[in-house]
């Protein structure tokens, strides 16, 4: 157990790296999540299929080829993406904002297509309609999902160690090979620092579904 | 059911000589669900101060024809012009003429996360920028009208479903509308508040409203309409006034649909 409180200020600076991933990611996602969930339901069909597009390629593709696109691929178009810290925020954002997406989108289609046609009756835009109307009631079905989305992100930031970020797995893995005979409780002290992180958001989760609930 | 029901107030009997120039104008509207050919060379206009009930059996295209109106069904051919302006094919001035447009569901499609108020300021807010305190009154003003001034505050599920349909004509009305759609408006009630939905559309008949009104509720229609349009099949079969058609309709079709809708 002493490698555990030995090691402390390098599991800390792992951890801090590993919520900031999760942070920055997670607001990014969830802005580009939105606005791939409107076009997917807006009235003009170049903008739904820009939209389709995307989601498609991006969650079917394994993340950690979006990072080598990003590292190894996308200079030759002249996208410089040095490996490093915001590197993994773009690859982690966009690849978890088609999850997102898909997310608000389910929770959209939970709508009654009355709500919509309402909405539009009395004279509101397409974005009124959506922000004032449709939103606000998907946002019920959509946090259950959601929070798996944020709850897979926090655990995806790992794959970032593999790109030159020092997370909390990169942290691990420095601290098991200065003592290999405790291998075992380095991991269990990795893993106890995103349990920290995910066991929240779930605690997050319950609180909103109970705040945004109303009948029907 | 008893289709001929007694209504309480008293509208007194509509006259067609004080109606006024053209106000919708449907003109060789046709409209297909897939292989379907719901809507054939619909020409219907409807003046200003009109009423017109709209009448038919299931599946005949009235709802179809009500909701081409507004656009909630899109058309293959023909036009549809509201106060001589063709309705606009997608985008801010579709939002503009719908706000112009007042329409009541068969399933009310109240907001289902505002209060009974909200729901009624929501539209003169957002689509006419009026100010908050400004929708406010307007909306109790309205809300006092339909009888349910006293239920603002409470979401719809809380109301009964003759409550949520007079709050739905508020709403609807609240955007001072040019002309109002109903869409069956009682038949998804229970009997005893059929009336009380009927009574708000009657008094709003006997104001001067412009309405369509898609229903089988032929105690309305005698009481409140200047003329019955009767669809089947996709086509109008026949129009007259109410107490022509409802006592000596022309058409076979129509003889049918009233035997039938009248032997109970």
């Amino acid at each position: 157990m002493d490698v555990l409180v030995d090691n402390m200020p390098s599991y800390w600076a792992g951890f801090q790296v590993t919520l900031r991933l999760t942070l920055y990611s997670g607001a990014i996602s969830l802005a580009l999540g939105l606005v791939l969930a409107a076009l997917r339901v807006s009235p003009i069909r170049p903008l739904r299929g820009l939209a389709a597009t995307y989601v498609e390629l991006l969650r079917n593709t394994p993340l950690t080829l979006v990072f080598f696109f990003m590292i190894l691929v996308a200079p030759q178009f002249g996208i410089i993406a040095p490996l490093g810290f915001w590197t993994a925020v773009i690859c982690l954002s966009t690849y978890t904002a088609a999850f997102v997406a898909e997310a608000v989108r389910s929770g959209i289609n939970s709508v009654g297509v009355g709500q919509a046609e309402a909405s539009r009756a009395i004279g509101l835009t397409f974005g009124q309609s959506l922000g004032n109307v449709i939103l606000p009631q998907a946002l019920r079905s959509v946090v259950p999902p959601m929070i798996n989305v944020f709850i897979a992100l926090t655990k995806n930031t790992s794959v970032a160690a593999g790109f030159a970020v020092v997370e909390l797995v990169g942290s691990g893995r420095r601290i098991s090979q200065g003592n290999p005979g405790d291998a075992v409780v380095v991991l269990l002290g990795v893993a106890l620092f995103y349990l920290a992180i995910t066991i929240p958001l779930g605690a997050i989760a319950s609180t909103v579904e109970r705040k945004v609930a109303f009948s029907r | 059911m008893a289709h001929d029901r007694a209504l309480p107030s008293d509208a007194g009997v509509p006259d067609r000589s004080e109606l006024g120039a053209p106000l919708v104008v449907l003109d060789k509207v046709n409209k297909h669900f897939g292989a379907l050919h719901v809507l054939q060379d619909i020409d219907l206009t409807v003046h200003r101060g009109e009423v017109v009930v709209v009448i038919g059996p299931s599946g005949s295209g009235k709802s179809t024809l009500c909701r081409s109106i507004n656009r909630l069904e899109t058309i293959d051919t023909g036009t549809i012009t509201i106060d001589g302006v063709p309705v606009p094919a997608e985008g801010k001035a579709l939002a503009r003429m719908r706000a112009d447009v007042g329409m009541v569901f068969q399933s009310f499609n109240l907001f289902a996360h505002k209060t009974v108020l909200e729901n009624v300021t929501l539209g003169p807010i957002k689509a006419k920028g009026l100010k908050k305190s400004e929708a406010k009154a307007l909306a109790m003003q309205l809300l006092e009208r339909v009888g349910v001034a006293n239920q603002a505050d409470k979401l719809p599920a809380q109301l009964s479903g003759g409550q949520q349909q007079r709050v739905a004509i508020a709403r609807a009305l609240a955007m001072k509308p040019k002309v109002m759609l109903f869409d069956e408006p009682t038949s998804a009630l229970d009997p005893e508040m059929i009336n009380e939905v009927l009574d708000v559309m009657v008094s709003l008949a006997a104001e001067g409203m412009t309405m369509i009104v898609v229903t089988h509720e032929m105690g309305f229609a005698r009481k409140a309409a200047h003329r019955v349009v009767f669809m089947d099949g996709g086509q109008v079969v026949e129009e007259a006034e109410p107490e022509t058609f409802f006592t000596t309709p022309e058409s076979e079709r129509a003889q049918d649909f009233l035997s039938k809708i009248l032997t109970h």
